[in-house]
């Protein structure tokens, strides 16, 4: 058996030869890499079959790799027992911006990759940088938000969103290494890395390492930032705090789901401000409630580290109040927080086990607060994640309001940031879903069947909804004439043409054998009509889709965002105008 | 939550009068909103009925989603029929109100649209499956189940 495995590599090297390339990606960072200067990363060539290193030549413009590189060089033999060679150099760095052409050989087979190293300003154009992240917020998402929050008549609108008035805006691409169509942990890294990866890797290129913390890394926005400059880093979600998105500040993993080493990884990178969900995995496995595997009590770790610890929205405010206050750890709910929709009106879903969750726009406030007290300036990141989390079991009633809700948290920084001149904020979807919104559904329309109440064209009209409330919700969201929002892919399920107001739509379930059936819970809804799915069988529910997202940019600097921009370049954005990477 | 406590300490009268010959009566009921008392979200605590019942015979009705692995010997009893995410391929998605049921005699899932009952001795405490790796707090063994 692994005779074989030996000979087939062999063969395939032999292959690979007559084609005069190896596999597409042995080389991490890979071709047309464009980063930033100065930043850490780990070079790694992965040979095809079993090479002796004395046998490999890699040069970096015809210089040895290792000497340009710096960094600790390790030759792996056999990796992770495979039949494979692969050289390996951490913490590599190029502190010169250019373009750099790497080579890499060996027995029957060579590769060359170039890469794109950019320098930044030597004086920094704005002091603090707030990145808003919608996840999975599309088109229609904003659409909607604007709809309900304020009011569409005549078709013109009676005010306009916070984001609205962004000036700068860009249509931006989220696919990744290895799809068209990518995942959270994937298209954050992009965000704070400025490197492209693959679905379900943070801070690392996927190779073919077997262990999820062994692969390539690179290093993050929020560690530069701690190694480099004086600055203040914190990370604000409604997810829990080890999901994709807030994890991708601090995380080196090849796998989103390894929460209990993102947690870690919190500790060790001691982002200034913490706020989110998940306190699960902070608390010991002996605690209840608890998702951890050992007896590590991580709250006890951060308050050691002298973090303020906050559970509820008092205990927030009250800890950002305190002018001491520099450090902060706010975990408002075991997993995942509830979104607008659920605490401010339904009451649905977790709230009244979790009472007194802060709302997004109270997390950016008490975050502002803590950060700002350093002269030095800061970097936030601000999440409101439960816009996909929503979108994915076609919930899209629940996507919309956490859409305002970050639209009223870009308005506290907005607001904040004021006419200081040294803020600039970004406002960015991480992916896209396939959403849309097509009409109204009309109790009122003729007919039986429920399809038969979809209104399109003239026919759809306005919706109902009462008018906002102050905080621009709509107070009631099962009105006889609702928005019409569909999403283009799904399972099988029940479309009741209806919002779910006890819980998050389910609208498939596992069966036996691991295949999704249509939840029956929904069936018995009057006029509940059962759609066969359009993707696998193994698919519980809506997918992200490849299409653009739009950037939307505020204060100085922002008019980098305009065209078509790769999601890497929102990382080159943010370190261009805090000068991260100046000329040596 | 004092009525909760009440509610307990009656239910717990009512068993030790009812329920105590050799196990041959149906055993007391467990509702999935009876399990946590959540004072916030780092001060979770098991309630009161948890903590009495503990070690005995309990009823639980839900719904069976099935472990991650195929070869699992246990099944995770939800409150609502539930979608796991395939994708990520781990029990971080799975909500805190959940119980492992460990079957006394391997048996077939079941429709997953269709509620159970589950009944077994009441375990609590962390407990990782030693074969999948699977995170719990509360779990049925020797258990068996019926349709609802
Ligand atoms: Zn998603």
């Amino acid at each position: 058996m692994r005779i074989r495995t030996a000979l087939f590599g062999l063969a395939t090297a032999g292959i690979l030869f007559a084609g005069h390339s190896a596999h597409a990606q042995t080389i991490y960072p890979i071709d047309r890499a464009s980063f930033l200067a100065g930043t850490r990363f780990d070079f790694k060539v992965e040979f095809t079959g079993v090479v002796d290193q004395s046998a490999t030549k890699v040069t970096i413009n015809g210089r040895d790799a290792a000497a340009v590189l710096g960094g600790t060089v390790d030759y792996i033999a056999r990796e992770d027992g495979q039949d494979a060679s692969s050289l390996l150099i951490r913490g590599a760095t190029l502190p010169q911006p250019g373009s750099y052409t790497i080579a890499a050989e060996g027995p029957g087979q060579s590769r060359t990759v170039t890469w794109d190293v950019y320098g930044t300003p030597s004086t920094p154009r704005v002091k603090n940088v707030i990145l808003f992240i919608g996840d999975g917020m599309s088109v229609a998402h904003v659409t909607a938000a604007r709809i309900l929050s304020r009011q569409l008549v005549e078709g013109k609108y009676r005010g306009r969103l916070a984001i609205d008035d962004f000036p700068y805006n860009s249509m931006v691409g989220t696919s990744g290494v290895d799809s068209v169509a990518t995942d959270s942990a994937n298209s954050a890294h992009a965000y704070t890395t400025g490197h492209k990866s693959s679905v379900n890797a943070l801070g690392v290129y996927a190779s073919r390492a077997k262990d999820n913390l062994a692969h390539p890394r690179v290093e993050t926005i929020a560690e530069l930032l701690k190694r480099t400059t004086t600055k203040s880093v914190g990370v604000v979600t409604n997810t829990e705090i080890e999901d994709a998105t807030p994890a991708s500040m601090v995380a080196h993993t090849r796998r989103r789901s390894d929460y209990n080493v993102i947690v870690d990884q919190f500790l060790a990178l001691k982002p200034d401000v913490m706020m989110g969900g998940g306190a699960s995995n902070f608390v010991p496995k002996s605690a209840p409630g608890s998702r951890r595997t050992d007896e590590e009590d991580y709250l006890a770790k951060f308050r050691e580290a002298g973090y303020a610890v906050a559970a509820t929205a008092e205990e927030l405010n009250a800890a950002a109040a305190r002018p001491e206050t520099r450090r902060l750890l706010g975990l408002f709910h075991p997993r995942n927080m509830d979104g607008a929709l659920d605490r401010k009106i339904l009451k649905g879903s977790t709230v009244k086990q979790y009472p007194n969750q802060p709302d997004l726009t109270e997390q950016v406030k008490a975050g502002i607060d803590v950060l700002s007290r350093n002269p030095e300036g800061f970097f936030m990141m601000v999440e409101s994640g439960l816009i996909d989390k929503a979108t994915h079991p076609l919930d899209w009633e629940r996507a919309v309001y956490d859409t305002i809700m970050l639209d009223n948290a870009v308005k506290v920084a907005v607001d904040w940031a004021g006419n200081r001149e040294d803020t600039l904020i970004i406002v960015i979807p991480d992916h896209a879903h396939g959403i849309s919104i097509i009409g109204t559904i009309d109790d009122d329309l003729p007919g039986t069947e429920m399809r038969e109440k979809v209104g399109v064209y003239d026919k759809a009209r306005f919706p109902n909804y009462p008018a906002p409330n102050a905080e621009g919700y709509p107070e009631k969201v099962d009105v006889s004439r609702r928005l019409a929002v569909f999403v283009n892919n799904y399972p099988d399920y029940y479309e009741t043409f209806r919002p779910k107001l006890d819980a998050t739509n389910v609208p498939a379930i596992q069966g036996p054998d691991k295949k999704y059936v249509a939840n029956e819970k929904y069936k018995s809804v009057a006029g509940a009509m059962f759609r066969e799915g359009i993707l696998p069988r193994d698919a519980d529910q809506g997918v992200h889709s490849a299409d653009d997202v739009v950037a939307r940019g505020w204060g100085p600097g922002s008019e980098m965002l305009r065209g078509f921009i790769d999601n890497t370049y929102v990382f080159r954005i943010i370190a261009t105008n805090l000068a991260l990477g100046p000329a040596k | 939550m004092p009525w909760a406590r009440i509610a307990a300490a009656a239910f717990l009268a009512a068993i030790c009068l009812l329920a105590m010959p050799a196990g041959a009566a149906t055993p007391p009921r467990l509702g999935f909103s009876e399990l946590y008392v959540t004072r916030s979200a780092i001060d979770i605590g098991f309630s009161d009925k948890v903590k009495a019942l503990a070690g005995h015979d309990v009823a639980i009705k839900g719904y069976m989603a099935p472990p991650l692995k195929a070869e699992a010997r246990f099944f995770v009893l939800t409150r609502e029929p539930m979608a796991v995410c395939p994708f990520c391929s781990s029990d971080a998605d799975w909500p805190m109100d959940i119980i492992v049921v460990y079957l006394a005699d391997s048996a077939a899932p079941t429709d997953p649209n269709r509620p159970i009952v589950a009944r077994g001795r009441l375990e609590t405490g962390s407990w990782i499956d030693p074969d999948t790796g699977f995170v719990s707090q509360l779990r049925l063994r020797d258990a068996s189940f019926t349709a609802e």
